[in-house]
């Protein structure tokens, strides 16, 4: 348990590198967008592991399980919240990214720095 | 058995990462990350946060996968080919990782009860939600009350994207109108494909009735407005698919999307109005019944009907406004 | 204190915000512009009422929902929140009434519901991160006055605009992102969001490298919105490319917002509490704040496009900001606080006359505006009178700034003098950039004859309003002194 503990840290930096990683080496746009996602993605896992609880269940207090023990609900707010702050840039950088394909013709973006130049 | 599963998953989730940034087909990588998103919801689903789980599922297997698709259809489908070798990045982002890895060898051990973020204001919220609100989902309570006013930003920062792609994209056809071979909605629909029409029609119904039920069920079971809003966009959108676009915005016309973007938001924003108008701080719920728990569980289902509201319109402006770009 | 009045601290951001979705139904010519300005306009007068109770010694705190702090979301004003909200809310306030005509140029009449929408929301989302106490709160404000103001510089006439914005949005969000990781650290270490409470609470943990991680991932991450040197690079496409109102908007404010948070999350959280972490805090940012002073005014010098000159001056002049801050003393500080304010009037000035070229000259180049000066008197001598404060020249604000920061770097001991020279040294390099403008619209020839009359009268009026505080403020600067030394001393932990 203790292991599989850490694994998921481990997990969360190496997901948030390989999503950083994407956004600086890819020059796709939407590849860069995708590896945004990634990069977000990793700190949901980062807040949601920190808030587990030993022998704990989700965090829904009914008659029948009053006495029980329950995970932290508040890293689960928080990421609720980051996820639908994740879609939103999303897609308002697709948009960005239609647009910069209307107007260029391309969304690599060495070529765009090209046509800028 | 728990244990092995984790770590099942967990490697599965890196290796789905590894495959999305490889993949030089763009189409892959989308479904891909889908695959990823649904992973990383089976995670959050086995660390006991199921309104995470849900809305990941929902938000980012299937939202931002249809948006993704929608752009892929009007951008490019292959990546170009690298043109240098990028190895300089890659050791900077090696060593990054360990770094971070050797770091996360301080944090508290994993789950363990005397941890820090277990004991100072996570106890209070799990023993106040049953005295204050008086619901089971204390992950609805944190949200809609407790924590109300960054629900409220939230809200405002979905809002923001909305009205962002309207600006950007407008509803007009664009250039690239004409050209497309990609069409992302045939005016048609898929009518012309048996099955997929026959299982669609047979989804839609049972997905609003999820999406209502989401909706409404939030302070009993996992679930809310974001949810609620995720899914009901979602319905929409494959009637879209299969009907037609147009079909899709006679059902609901562009003016009633505006209107259910800015009314949402502006519901959520009035209720917390009432508790200043009742004599009370901006978000207290508790004033507006005469009974302070009636009042914050009156309070909780109205600002989560806003969120759905605002959510299921912006979702489907943004929709429409990527489709209509790809129009032919 | 009144029962509204007790009410400020929120409405101080919900008016902006509740007002823009109301913004987005209109459809009539000019409601959209007159029902925001109205808004920041009142969003303005609740800064103004603000910054009046704090400087009666009133100290302003508001629990939403009535929860109490640290569970529920906890707002505080203070001196610093609330000079900075000044700034916020005249930087808009000012831009919207000078810009009708210049956005109206810039956007079509079909999206400007949209576009004033999006304004109100950077603006309140700018609001929201100056008066919140709570560490998570201020990320959900950071994402809406980020987004709201990608959709602002998205709205630029040059197509170069689009791939300046993505490349603002990617590096934004990674800040943002980076900051979430960090206060998810403390988080983990002390269990609380609320600044004050973290603030006493991570004593126990702080030598423990959670935390110092998550010192340094939130250092960058804010560094990054802020546009600190080497992370400035989307700075300047970014203002280049955006509507000339949204220009000035956002150069006067929005990285000085990030700045604000960085500083606040230092000295608050971190300096009293990590063993070692004010000098690593030094060690990093002073060397950084000279490269930025000395390359941003370089670049400068040799930039023929004027928003994009005006631009890498900003780079340099966040520099100084930063400069003072690093020395860590009271007088350090307040220098940095007081030239965030006056270089917002310096600079809001400077963008306010691009503006009024902008109206008349399709191409902002310095040899397009050969001998402008003829056609155009009062706006080029609003651009010298700017000019002047934005190098320090006696008798204009930004030469009160400048004075306290000379004075806190001969504080700071043998490498005093040092930083004096080079601070110097960049007011030369500024005189140089300055007068390259002024040499080509005064002094030189018009290439062939210009038709162009003076800028319309309501940009010209508020861009001289601007103008004349700089001087007053250079004359008479009482206000902001008295916040900025409040907000030094509240920030190296000494109650006045």
């Amino acid at each position: 348990m203790e292991l599989l503990g850490l694994y998921y840290y481990w997990v969360f930096a190496i997901l948030l590198m390989i999503g950083l990683y994407a956004v600086i080496v890819k020059l796709n746009l939407i590849k860069k967008l995708i590896g945004l996602s990634l990069f977000q993605a990793a700190v949901f896992l980062l807040y949601i592991t920190m808030g587990k609880l030993e022998g704990g269940t989700a965090p829904i207090v009914t008659d029948a399980n009053a006495n029980g023990l329950f995970s932290n609900p508040l890293p689960q707010v928080l990421i609720l919240t980051a996820i639908v702050v994740g879609i939103s840039t999303m897609a308002l950088g697709l948009g960005i990214v239609i647009r910069i394909k209307e107007e260029y013709g391309t969304i690599e973006e060495d070529e765009i720095q090209e046509i800028d130049k | 058995m728990t244990v092995i599963f984790g770590f099942f998953l967990l490697t599965l989730l890196l290796i789905t990462a590894v495959a999305i940034v490889q993949s030089q087909n763009l189409f892959v990588s989308v479904m891909l990350s889908g695959m990823f998103s649904l992973l990383l919801a089976v995670n959050f689903f086995l660390l006991d946060a199921a309104d995470v789980a849900l809305t990941e599922a929902a938000v980012g297997a299937g939202i931002s996968t249809v948006l993704l698709l929608s752009a892929l259809a009007i951008t490019a489908k292959h990546e170009k080919a690298p043109s240098s070798s990028r190895v300089g990045a890659l050791i900077i982002v090696i060593i990054a990782t360990l770094v971070l890895i050797y770091a996360t060898l301080g944090n508290p051990q994993f789950a363990d009860p005397n941890a820090p973020v277990h004991q100072h204001v996570a106890p209070w919220y799990l023993d106040k939600t049953a005295e204050a609100i008086d619901i089971p989902n204390v992950v609805t309570a944190v949200l809609g009350s407790f924590r109300g006013y960054d629900t409220l930003g939230e809200v405002f920062v979905v809002f923001t994207a909305g009205i962002g792609v309207l600006f950007l994209l407008g509803t007009q056809p664009g250039p690239f109108a004409q050209s497309n071979p990609f069409k992302l909605t045939d005016p048609k629909g898929l009518r012309h494909y048996l099955i997929p029409r026959v299982v669609g029609r047979m989804l839609i119904p049972f997905i609003l009735l999820f999406g209502l039920y989401v909706q409404f069920h939030g302070e009993y079971g996992p679930g809310g407005g974001f949810q609620a809003g995720a899914l009901i966009a979602a319905a929409i959108i494959l009637f879209a698919l299969l009907e037609g676009e147009n079909s899709a915005l006679k059902v609901i016309p562009r003016s009633v999307l505006i209107g259910l973007i800015a009314g949402g938001a502006l519901l959520y924003g009035v209720v917390g109005l009432f508790g200043i108008f009742l004599g009370s701080n901006f978000l207290d719920y508790s004033v507006l019944s005469s009974n302070p728990v009636k009042g914050q569980q009156m309070g909780l289902l109205i600002i989560e009907a806003g969120v759905g509201i605002t959510v299921t319109g912006v979702l489907l402006s943004i929709f429409h406004a990527f489709a209509a770009r790809g129009k032919f | 204190m009144t029962a509204f009045h007790s009410h400020l601290p929120v409405l101080q951001v919900i008016v902006p915000m509740l007002t823009a979705p109301l913004v987005i139904l209109l459809n009539q010519k000019r409601l959209p512009w007159i029902v925001a300005t109205a808004a920041s306009l009142c969003a303005f007068a609740i800064a103004v009422t603000l910054a009046m109770s704090v400087m009666a010694g009133q100290t302003i705190q508001y629990s939403l929902g009535a929860w109490p702090a640290p569970w529920g979301i906890e707002l505080a004003v203070d001196a610093f929140s609330a000079l900075m909200l000044l700034v916020v809310t005249g930087a808009s306030s000012v831009a919207l009434l000078a810009g009708a005509q210049s956005l109206d140029k810039d956007i079509e009449h079909h999206r400007q519901p949209l576009f004033y929408a999006a304004w109100l929301l950077a603006l309140s989302g700018l609001a929201g991160i100056l008066v919140t106490a709570d560490a998570f709160n201020i990320f959900v404000f950071m994402e809406i006055s980020s987004l709201a103001s990608y959709v602002l510089i998205s709205g630029g006439p040059d197509k170069r605009a689009l791939p300046a914005v993505f490349k603002y949005l990617v590096m934004g969000t990674i800040g943002a992102t980076f900051y979430l990781i960090g206060v998810g650290l403390i988080y983990m270490m002390t269990g609380t969001l609320n600044l004050a409470d973290m603030a006493f609470r991570i004593e126990d943990v702080a030598d423990q490298t959670p935390i110092l991680l998550a010192a340094g991932f939130i250092t960058i991450g804010l560094a990054l919105k802020a546009a600190i040197f080497p992370l400035h690079i989307w700075l300047p496409n970014a203002y280049t490319y955006a509507p000339n109102m949204v220009t000035v908007f956002l150069a006067a404010c929005a990285t000085k917002v990030a700045i604000y948070v960085l500083l606040r999350f230092d000295f608050f959280v971190f300096q009293p509490n990590l063993v070692g972490h004010d000098f690593q805090f030094t060690f990093f940012l002073l060397p950084l704040s000279l490269l930025a002073i000395l390359v941003g005014s370089s670049v400068a010098i040799f930039e023929p496009k004027l928003k994009r000159l005006m631009a890498w001056s900003s780079v340099a002049q966040i520099g100084y900001i930063t400069l003072g801050a690093s020395l860590l003393s009271v007088s350090g500080t307040t220098a940095s606080v007081l030239h965030i304010f006056n270089h917002s009037l310096a600079k809001g000035a400077l963008f306010l006359v691009m503006a009024c070229l902008g109206m008349r000259i399709a191409q902002l180049r310095i040899d397009n505006i050969a001998g402008i000066a003829q056609k155009m008197p009062w706006t080029m001598a609003a651009f010298v009178l700017a000019g002047l404060s934005l190098i320090g020249v006696p008798g204009t604000a930004g030469f009160i700034s400048k004075w306290y920061l000379i004075t806190a770097s001969f504080e700071s001991g043998a490498m005093g003098i040092a930083l004096v020279v080079i601070i110097l040294i960049s007011s030369l390099m500024a005189v140089v950039y300055i007068w390259r403008i002024v040499e080509s619209a005064y002094f030189r020839q018009p290439e062939e004859d210009l038709v162009i009359t003076e800028a319309p009268i309501p940009l010209l009026l508020m861009t001289w309003v601007v103008v004349l505080m700089n001087v007053y403020f250079g004359f008479a600067p009482g206000v902001p002194i008295e916040l900025a030394t409040g907000a030094a001393e509240l920030l190296h932990g000494q109650t006045p």
